[in-house]
């Protein structure tokens, strides 16, 4: 945005690949920024295929492969379980709190709140014509039944990668064609990759003697553990190095 | 009249062409696959809710683990995610370790490649030729490693420690001693670059061997031309990359059209293929195997006037040296808090991808300023690629169907993680 006057002499003209699409597809695009040399758009649900397939037709964008399409989970972010900047009378956190999916244990799992907008498609977009990348992302509305439309049509490729993010997270892409569980077990309960799903998972399985078949039991051979504790440090350098990489960038 | 109804057959997940744990649900009509659907998960590790529970340099271990035929190539995605958001540049001789050893992984991975795909298809000799340079190429492994396989070799700033100056040898027992034990140590008597020097010399008169074995063999012709042609269109709309893509015809090679490491200092060429079909893309990747020997040599050359260090003078994100850790306070808090607690990422999200043997890995990493990373999403070529299964082999005959998972190149350590 702050761009320098000295080649700016077609006004306004805009110049990186955020700037142009937030130019022409205007309304349509929650945001586009730019970091780290990529460029992310945030798109509303109503308008991710129209943007998707803007994306992908008009010449100046021309993203004709779609490699990568995820979900992620945002419960939590920026949650630790080691406070690091207060002392109390009893002396420093021991990193022993929080909610991170180590912690606990499928029946004591923590209840998300209504707390909204949970979850996220995001997909990577590339250009072989043009050579650029684009990511964008959708935050579906509902956290309790993440519904966001789905790529296929515009991407055949992306069957899968939707595939994986329903599994995985339980984000439900509309006009899908085959939305099948892909990764987990057959008969498999639950979207394991959500943070309020435990890492130890929710059932183990063992050959019962008796019964002569394989059943499925509550976890009991293993103990939640967290080896080390999710700790955010604000250090000096950090800032100092985005500084100096967005000056770069410019 | 007798109804004939379509057969459904289980490929796998027990069968030897199905390259490790694919199931394929095959419905037939006679010998012609009339659908295919392909359940894979069945090697489903979790990898990535994994790498959120640890901190960042504990997970390099988990990326040898998905594509295990090409290692390093998975620690060169994930170390150079953290690197872009932590700002911070490996030295130009760890680039350059790095370039060698992501070509190295493709020649390894190609000759595992050429070598179970032509046993698929029939051809046993193959096989035992191509493992044999692959041990080669091993040994260098293990010489800088000390894991044949599991590397875990790349850090963020650098490499873990650089070349050693010396390769193992043999050692004489009742079967090699003598002449044959002094020729199995001919290249080990210098430096590990020099071992890659000799290695770098011979390698193209033995693809030139594997070609003779089968690029003008009537069998392997016959299994592989015009089989599984996929359109330049259809790649592109199914996310295909590497050989795949470039068997089709587009030249788009990620160490040529957006260059990591030092991939813009060296000097090779990008095979691409005609038809699209299986025979293509042997072709493309047998090239590849001879381009790399390229690079590999190039980075030797330079790699051995250029000493220097291989890992960033960063102690908060690469731990110091020994001698300093035992006479140094800092260095040793540096040491435990690094090996403890590990490194605060800044928050933000990028996606980092190498041309990896079998195409784009990518790694698609969001930190929100913790020691572990919020969100690691891995992106496997070989995924995509199966995707594109039923589409392709719709209409062809059930043997062919075997030449196509070969031609995928289809590892279940990536596609399932």
């Amino acid at each position: 945005m702050t761009d320098t006057p000295a080649n700016s002499a077609p006004a306004a003209a805009p110049t990186t690949l955020a700037q142009r699409i937030a130019a022409r597809l205007g309304s349509k695009v929650v945001s586009a920024t730019g970091s780290f040399d990529e460029t992310t758009v945030e798109v509303l649900p109503e308008n991710w295929l129209a943007v998707a397939q803007a994306l992908r037709d008009e010449v100046e964008f021309h993203f004709e492969q779609c490699v990568d399409v995820c979900g992620v989970d945002y419960l939590g972010y920026g949650q630790t379980e080691w406070d690091t900047t207060d002392v109390s009378s009893t002396g420093f956190s021991r990193g022993v709190e929080g909610e991170g999916p180590g912690r606990f244990k499928w029946s004591n799992r923590p209840i998300v709140g209504a707390g909204h907008k949970r979850f996220a498609a995001v997909a990577h977009l590339l250009s072989i014509k043009n050579n650029q990348r684009v990511r964008i992302r959708c935050h579906a509305q509902d956290d309790a039944l993440p519904v966001v439309p789905s790529l296929t049509g515009i991407w055949p490729g992306v069957n899968w990668f939707e595939r994986e993010a329903f599994d995985l997270f339980g984000i439900v892409f509309e006009g899908h064609p085959d939305l099948r569980r892909i990764l987990t077990d057959y008969g498999f309960v639950g979207h394991p990759f959500r943070k309020d799903f435990p890492l130890i998972g929710n059932v183990e399985v063992r050959y019962d003697e008796a019964l002569g078949r394989v059943i499925y039991e509550p976890v009991t051979s293993v103990e939640p553990r967290v080896g080390v504790p999710r700790v955010v440090r604000d250090d000096s350098r950090y800032e100092q190095a985005q500084a100096e990489s967005a000056a770069g960038m410019k | 009249m007798q109804e004939i109804k379509n057969y459904t057959i289980n490929f796998g997940p027990q069968h030897p062409a199905a390259h490790g744990v694919l199931r394929l649900v095959l419905e037939l009509d006679g010998e012609v696959i009339q659908r295919a659907d392909p359940h894979v998960g069945l090697l489903h590790r979790g990898t990535e809710k994994l790498a959120e529970s640890k901190p960042f340099n504990q997970s390099i271990g988990y990326m040898d683990r998905l594509d295990y035929v090409s290692m390093m190539c998975n620690e060169h995605a994930y170390v150079r995610a953290i690197e872009t958001l932590l700002g911070i540049d490996a030295p130009v001789r760890a680039q350059y370790i790095r370039t060698m050893f992501d070509e190295i992984t493709r020649i390894l991975n190609h000759l595992m490649w050429i070598g179970s795909n032509a046993l698929d298809l029939g051809a046993m000799a193959v096989f035992l030729y191509a493992f044999r340079e692959r041990e080669e190429l091993m040994d260098c492994y293990e010489a800088v490693s000390g894991a044949r396989m599991h590397a875990t070799y790349y850090r963020p700033g650098g490499v873990y420690r650089d070349l050693p100056d010396r390769m193992p040898k043999y050692k004489e027992s009742r079967w090699h001693k003598g002449r044959d034990l002094a020729q199995r140590n001919e290249w080990r008597e210098g430096s590990m670059l020099d071992y890659l020097d000799a290695f770098t010399r011979d390698f193209p008169g033995k693809v030139d061997e594997y070609e003779t074995l089968l690029t003008d063999n009537r069998i392997w012709k016959q299994r592989t031309v015009g089989i599984g042609v996929v359109p330049p269109e259809q790649a592109l709309a199914w996310g295909m990359t590497g050989p795949m893509l470039r068997g089709s015809g587009i030249e788009w090679d990620l160490r040529k059209k957006q260059p990591y490491a030092m991939y813009h200092k060296m000097d090779f060429d990008i095979p691409v293929g005609v038809q699209g079909d299986c025979y293509d893309r042997y072709l493309v990747r047998v090239e590849e195997m001879r381009q790399s020997n390229r690079i590999i040599a190039q980075c030797v050359e330079w790699l051995k006037k250029n000493p220097g260090e291989v890992i960033a003078r960063n102690f908060k994100v690469a731990p110091p040296k020994r001698e300093e850790m035992k006479d140094d306070m800092e260095a040793l808090i540096h040491h435990f808090k690094l090996f403890s607690e590990g490194y605060s990422v800044p928050a933000g999200e990028t996606y980092a991808a190498v041309e990896a043997p079998k195409g784009e890995f990518g790694c698609y990493l969001i930190s929100d300023g913790a020691n572990k990373p919020f969100r690691c999403k891995l992106r496997a070529p070989g995924f995509a690629h199966l995707s594109s299964m039923d589409a392709i082999v719709r209409g062809h005959m059930l043997p062919d169907v075997v030449a196509m998972i070969g031609t995928y190149d289809v590892v279940f350590g990536e596609i399932d993680r």
